[in-house]
C-alpha cells in the first residue's frame, strides 16, 4: 500500500518540509502529487526523526501548505539506460524532451554513482589528437583525463570546445566506438541550440546524448544534470565499452545552485558563500573520468566553467584546478587581439601528458619541444614588462628577438582556423620553426642532438 | 526494537536521540548495512556519530550498535607493498569482493588473515619482557623485515614460545605472564587506536638529514630525519610532484603516502609507477617499502578525516621496530576541509573562513607525532612528516597555510610563476626556509665536506643579491648596469637553471647524491671567483657569455653521471682555461 502524506510543513525556497513521516531513507526520491493534477519530483536530504526535508527539483511555485500528498518512492534517484539514449535529448533530470517518447530502458543506475577504486583504475595514457597545436603540443589532453576549460563571459570557449568534439580522433578508429554526452547547466537555449547544431552539421548528432538544463529551468534540477549526464556516460564506457567525451557547460552555474540550495538549507556558507563541501561535491563530478581494468571504454571529461571576473582564484575555478587533471586557460588579451583559440599558455596545464607523450605515442622531441616553449614565451612575458617601462627601443637585442618569438608564437602557433584541423607533426614542426628565431644557445631545456636534428638556422 | 536506533541523518553525519551507551571517539556500526562510524559528540540528548561511508538510503529507526573500542586498524605485517582506504580497508581486496566500483558496508580487516609469515622467535621461555620489545621476526617484503613488537600496554615473563616457523597473523606465537598473574596470548598483529600517538622512550635531537637527492631541498633547505615539512602550492605548481619525488628517492627505509582527497588517476600511477621503480639503495621495487592510503575526493568525506590518523599510526609503527619512517600527506587541506565540513554539519561556530576553531590544535597533534626517538625496543627510529598544504586561490594568508607553518619545520613554498615557467621543482628560494640547518650543519661538513655550508651560504647570497637586482632590471633593463653586477646575474641564472632546477624525467637527474651536489656547488663558485678576474681587468663581462661557458656548466646536472663525479675535476681546469684565454686575447 502506498502511504501519501497529506499536506506540508513549511515552503522554503526549493525545499519543503514534511513532518511525520516513517520510512524515509537519505536521498530517497519522492513524489508530490499537486491537487491540480501536477506530479513533481524531490529528493530527502535531511532526516530528523520523522521530520524530513525534501528538496523540488521543478521549484516550489504553486505549492501550499495544503494542495501537495507526498508520496515515498522507496529508492534512490535512478536513471533509466539503454543503448537507445544515444542520440535523444533529455532535461536536467533525465527525462527525454526530443518527443520521442520513454527510454525503453535495460537498466536502472544510481544518478550518485559510486567512486571508482584507485586498484581498479588504469592509469590513462593514450593521447587523443585535437588538431589544435596549443592543445596537442603543450597541454596534450589524454584519454580518460579530466581537462577542463576556464574561460569568461563573452570568449570563445563554445567554439573551442566544439572544435575539440569535431576534431578529436578518439572518433577515427574504425573499431572501437565514440560518443559524446552534452551537459548544458544553467546555459541559454542558443548555446545549448549551437553545440546541437555544431553536433548536427559535424554528422556526430546521432552519438550525442545531450541533457539540458536552461538558464530559465528550476536550479534544484541543475544539481541532478551533470550526474545524469556522467551516469550515461559511465553506462556507456563501462558496460557498453566506449569512448565517452563528456562536455559540461557551465560548472560556474552549477556552483551557484548549489550555493542557492545550500544558504536555502540554513548551512554554514565557506567562501564566497559557497557551501563549506564545495570542493567534495565537484570531486564527486569530476572523478567520475577515467578507465578501469577489465573495460575498453572511457570517460574523458571537458568541463567548461566562466571565470567570474575573469578571477582564477575564485573559488570554483580554485577547486576546479585541485581536482582535475590540468586546466586549459583562456585569455582575454589574446581574445581581443582576434586570436582564436585563446588559449593562454602559462596558467594552463595538462597533468596527465608527461606519460602520453614522446616516441611511441607523439614524438621523440615532443616533451623537450613544449618544455623549450613554455619556458621561452615565459620569458617573453618578462621582456615585455620591460619593454612597457622603458620602451622597445630600449631593449637588448636578444630581448627585442625574444619579442618576435612572443609575436610569432601568438600570430602563427596559438592562432588558428576554427576548421584548421593540423597534425601532430605539422604541429611539432611549426613549434621548432617558431624556436628557431632565438639564438641556439638561449634553448636550454633542449638538448644538443634534437637541436641538431630540428633547430634551423 | 534495538535500543540504539538513527534519529537523523544529514550528509555524513548521523544522530542518536536519548542514549548513555557510547563514548566520545567509540568506533560503532551504523544501520542495517553496519556502516562504520565513530563518536565525536555527545549530550544529555543526542549522540552524534560521523560516518565513514556513504549514507544514501540510511532510514531512521536503524540500528546503531557500539563496538566498546576506539577506531583501530590492525597493525602487522601485510601492511608493505599493499594500498588501503581512510580506515585501513584493504583496497585489492574491495576490488575482489565488490568490482571497480566502492560499495558500502565492507568490513574487513586491514591485514590478509590467511596468509602464511616465515617467523623466527627472538625470545625464550623464562624471558622477561617489557613493553615494545622485540620478540619475533619475518621477512615482510624483499627489503624490510618486519618485528613482531610487545604491545606498548604488556610486559612480563614469557611461558610460551612457539617453535620457529609459518604461522597466521592471528595464530598465538607467544604468552605472557603478567604480574597480576594473567596470561596473554600475543599474536603478530596488535590492534592500535589512530587517534593516539604510539609510546616511546625518548625523543632524540635532530642531527640526521633526509637525504632526499633533490638539490633544492638537500642543499639549500633541508630536511631532518623526524623533521616535519610542509609544502604549500596552488594548482599546478607540483605539490604532489613534488611528493612523487621524495617518496621515491629520499633515504628512508619505509614510506607512508597518503593520497588525501586527491585525484584517483594519481594514486594509480603511484601504484603503478612504484611497482617498476627500483630503489637506489636496496635494488628492490619501491612497492616493497611503501605502504599507499588513498582517500580519493570522491570517497567519503570523514574517511578522509580519518586516514591521516590511519597514515601516521601505521608510520609510528614502524618506527617501534626502528626504522626511519617518511610520511608523505598530499593534501592536509583535504583533511582540513573535512574537518570543515563535518563541522559545519553539526552547525558549530565557525572560526576563520568556516574552518572551527580546533583546526590548529588539531594540525599541532598531528605533526607532533613526528619525531626521531629511542623506541621502547631501545632503537632508534624516526617518523618525517611532509605535508603538501592546497592553499585556496593560492594565498598563503588562508588558515591552513599559517597554522601548518606554526608547527612545521621546513616550507617549500611553490611558487605559480615558476611553474609557469616551467621552472621544477617549483620551490621559491626566497619565501621558503629550513629551520634545520644549524642542526644539520656538522652532519653536512662531516659526512660530505667541511666547505658544504660555507658553499650553501655563499649560493644562497648569489640568490638573494641577484633577487634584489632583479627589482632595477625589471625598471631599466641589464644592460645598464655595471658589470660586477651583471655577473651576478648571469652566475644567478646559473644557479638556478643548472643547480636549482632538476629534471624529474631525466635518468641521471632525478635524483643526485650529495656529493655530485656539493662538487656542482664549488665549480659554480669556482667560475664566479675566477669571473671577478676580468671584471678587475675591466674585460667585457659579456665575453664570458659568448664563449658559451654558462651553457656547459648548466648541463653539467645532464652531462656528468651521478658515478663519474670525477668528472667534475675537469670542470675546473676548463673555467680555468676559458677565463685566461680571454684575459689572455685582451
Amino acid at each position: 500500500m502506498i502511504i501519501e502524506h497529506v499536506g506540508l510543513k513549511e515552503i522554503t525556497g526549493p525545499l519543503v518540509i514534511l513532518d511525520g513521516v516513517t520510512g524515509a531513507s537519505f536521498e530517497e526520491i519522492v513524489e508530490l502529487r499537486l491537487t491540480n493534477g501536477q506530479i513533481r519530483t524531490g529528493r530527502i536530504v535531511q532526516i530528523d526523526g520523522d521530520r524530513v526535508v525534501i528538496q523540488v527539483f521543478e521549484g516550489t511555485p504553486g505549492l501550499s501548505l495544503e494542495n501537495t500528498r507526498t508520496v515515498l518512492t522507496g529508492r534512490p534517484m535512478g536513471l533509466p539506460l539503454s543503448e537507445e539514449i544515444l542520440g535523444r535529448v533529455f532535461d536536467g533530470v533525465g527525462r527525454p524532451i526530443d518527443g520521442l517518447g520513454d527510454i525503453f530502458a535495460e537498466c536502472s543506475r544510481d544518478i550518485n554513482g559510486s567512486p571508482i577504486n584507485p586498484v581498479a583504475r588504469i592509469y590513462p595514457r593514450n593521447y587523443i589528437s585535437t588538431g589544435i597545436s596549443s592543445i596537442d603540443a603543450l597541454i596534450t589532453l589524454i584519454r580518460g583525463q579530466k581537462l577542463p576549460i576556464f574561460s569568461g563571459y563573452g570568449m570563445k570557449h563554445n567554439e573551442l570546445a566544439v572544435q575539440i568534439v569535431k576534431q578529436a580522433q578518439i572518433s577515427e578508429e574504425s573499431d572501437e566506438r565514440f560518443a559524446v554526452v552534452f551537459a548544458a547547466m544553467g546555459v541559454k537555449k542558443d548555446v545549448a541550440e549551437y553545440f546541437r547544431r555544431s553536433f548536427e552539421s559535424s554528422g556526430v548528432l546521432s552519438r550525442v546524448v545531450m541533457f539540458l538544463n536552461l538558464s530559465n529551468d528550476p536550479i534544484i534540477e541543475r544539481i541532478i544534470t551533470p550526474r545524469c549526464a556522467l551516469t550515461a556516460a559511465e553506462y556507456l564506457a563501462f558496460d557498453k565499452g566506449m569512448h565517452i567525451l563528456v562536455v559540461m557547460t557551465d560548472m560556474t552555474s552549477y556552483a551557484e545552485a548549489l550555493r542557492e540550495f545550500s544558504s536555502s538549507k540554513g548551512e554554514i556558507p565557506g567562501r564566497k558563500g559557497y557551501p563549506g563541501y564545495l570542493y567534495s561535491d565537484l570531486a564527486s563530478i569530476y572523478e567520475r573520468a577515467g578507465m578501469i581494468k577489465g573495460c575498453s571504454g572511457s570517460v574523458t571529461q571537458i568541463p567548461i566553467l566562466t571565470m567570474p571576473n575573469d578571477d582564477i582564484t575564485h573559488p570554483v575555478p580554485d577547486l576546479t584546478g585541485y581536482i582535475t587533471e590540468g586546466q586549459i586557460v583562456l585569455d582575454r588579451t589574446l581574445d581581443g587581439l582576434g586570436i582564436y583559440p585563446p588559449v593562454s599558455i602559462l596558467p594552463s596545464l595538462s597533468r596527465l601528458m608527461k606519460d602520453g607523450i614522446g616516441e611511441g605515442y607523439t614524438r621523440a622531441d615532443h616533451a623537450q619541444l613544449s618544455n623549450q616553449l613554455f619556458a621561452s614565451y615565459a620569458k617573453v612575458q618578462e621582456v615585455r614588462a620591460l619593454a612597457t617601462v622603458i620602451g622597445e627601443d630600449e631593449l637588448s637585442a636578444i630581448d627585442k628577438k625574444y619579442l618576435e618569438f612572443g609575436r610569432l608564437f601568438e600570430n602563427r602557433f596559438i592562432s588558428q582556423g576554427f576548421n584548421e584541423n593540423r597534425t601532430i607533426e605539422q604541429t611539432l614542426n611549426l613549434g621548432w620553426e617558431i624556436l628557431s628565431v632565438l639564438p641556439r644557445e638561449e634553448l636550454d631545456r633542449v638538448d644538443d642532438a634534437l637541436l641538431d636534428k630540428y633547430y634551423k638556422v | 526494537m534495538p535500543h540504539n536506533v538513527i534519529f537523523s541523518i544529514n550528509g555524513p553525519v548521523v544522530t542518536v536521540k536519548d542514549t548513555k551507551d557510547f563514548f566520545m571517539q567509540e568506533m560503532v556500526y551504523v544501520g542495517n548495512d553496519r556502516l562504520v562510524g565513530e563518536v565525536i559528540e555527545i549530550n544529555e540528548d543526542r549522540t552524534i556519530i560521523q560516518v565513514y561511508e556513504i549514507t544514501t538510503g540510511l532510514k531512521p529507526g536503524e540500528p546503531v550498535e557500539p563496538t566498546g573500542a576506539p577506531l583501530t586498524i590492525a597493525l602487522g605485517p601485510g601492511l608493505i607493498g599493499n594500498i588501503f582506504d581512510g580506515i585501513a580497508r584493504p583496497l585489492k581486496t574491495i576490488q575482489q569482493q565488490t568490482g571497480a566500483f566502492i560499495s558500502r558496508g565492507s568490513s574487513l580487516s586491514s591485514l590478509d588473515t590467511e596468509r602464511l609469515w616465515d617467523v623466527v622467535m627472538l625470545v625464550t621461555e623464562g624471558n622477561s619482557v617489557h613493553p615494545g620489545q622485540i620478540i619475533a621476526q619475518c621477512p615482510e617484503s624483499e627489503s624490510i623485515t618486519h618485528k613482531i613488537l610487545v604491545p606498548p600496554d604488556i610486559s612480563g615473563r614469557v611461558v610460551f614460545v612457539a617453535k620457529n616457523g609459518q604461522y597466521r597473523i592471528n595464530d598465538t606465537i607467544c604468552e605472557i605472564e603478567t604480574e597480576s598473574g594473567q596470561r596473554v596470548p600475543l599474536s603478530l598483529c596488535q590492534n592500535w587506536p589512530i587517534r593516539k600517538p604510539r609510546p616511546y622512550k625518548e625523543h632524540l635531537p635532530n642531527t640526521i638529514p633526509l637525504i632526499t637527492g633533490q638539490r633544492v631541498i638537500d642543499t639549500l633547505f633541508p630536511i631532518a630525519k623526524g623533521g616535519t615539512a610542509a609544502i604549500p602550492g596552488g594548482f599546478g605548481t607540483g605539490k604532489t610532484m613534488t611528493q612523487h619525488q621524495l617518496a621515491k628517492w629520499c633515504d628512508a627505509d619505509i614510506i607512508v603516502y597518503v593520497g588525501c582527497g586527491e585525484r584517483g588517476n594519481e594514486m594509480t600511477q603511484v601504484l603503478e609507477e612504484f611497482g617498476e621503480l627500483i630503489d637506489p639503495r636496496s635494488g628492490r621495487k619501491l612497492t616493497d617499502r611503501t605502504i599507499l592510503i588513498a582517500n580519493t575526493s570522491n570517497m567519503p568525506v570523514a574517511a578522509r578525516e580519518a586516514s591521516i590518523y590511519t597514515g601516521i599510526t601505521i608510520a609510528e609503527y614502524y618506527r617501534d621496530m626502528g626504522y626511519n619512517v617518511a610520511m608523505m600527506a598530499d593534501s592536509t587541506s583535504r583533511w582540513a576541509e573535512a574537518l570543515r565540513e563535518i563541522s559545519g554539519r553539526l552547525e558549530e561556530m565557525p572560526a576563520e573562513e568556516g574552518f572551527p576553531a580546533y583546526l590548529p590544535s588539531r594540525l599541532a597533534e598531528f605533526y607532533e607525532r613526528a619525531g626521531r626517538v629511542n623506541t621502547l625496543s631501545g632503537s632508534n627510529g624516526s617518523v618525517t612528516i611532509i605535508g603538501a598544504v592546497s592553499p585556496q586561490g593560492s594565498d598563503f594568508s588562508e588558515p591552513v597555510t599559517q597554522n601548518t607553518k606554526r608547527f612545521t619545520r621546513v616550507f617549500w613554498a611553490l611558487d605559480k610563476s615558476l611553474a609557469y615557467a616551467r621552472h621544477y621543482p617549483a620551490i621559491n628560494w626566497m619565501t621558503s626556509y629550513s629551520e634545520y640547518d644549524n642542526e644539520l650543519a656538522s652532519y653536512f661538513e662531516q659526512e660530505v665536506d667541511p666547505e658544504f655550508m660555507k658553499c650553501r651560504a655563499r649560493i644562497i647570497s648569489i640568490l638573494h643579491e641577484e633577487s634584489s637586482l632583479m627589482e632595477i632590471v625589471k625598471l631599466i633593463g641589464a644592460d645598464v648596469l655595471p658589470d660586477d653586477q651583471k655577473l651576478i646575474i648571469d652566475i644567478a641564472r646559473v644557479i638556478r637553471i643548472g643547480f636549482l632546477q632538476q629534471n624529474a624525467y631525466h635518468a641521471e637527474d632525478t635524483y643526485v647524491p650529495l656529493k655530485k651536489q656539493f662538487l656542482m656547488m664549488k665549480v659554480i663558485l669556482h667560475l664566479f671567483d675566477r669571473a671577478k678576474a676580468l671584471i678587475e681587468s675591466n674585460i667585457p663581462i659579456s665575453r664570458l657569455a659568448e664563449s658559451g661557458i654558462y651553457e656547459k656548466i648548466i648541463k653539467i646536472k645532464y652531462d656528468v653521471p651521478n658515478s663519474r663525479t670525477d668528472m667534475l675535476e675537469e670542470y675546473f681546469k676548463y673555467i680555468n682555461n676559458v677565463v685566461d684565454e680571454i684575459l689572455g686575447k685582451s
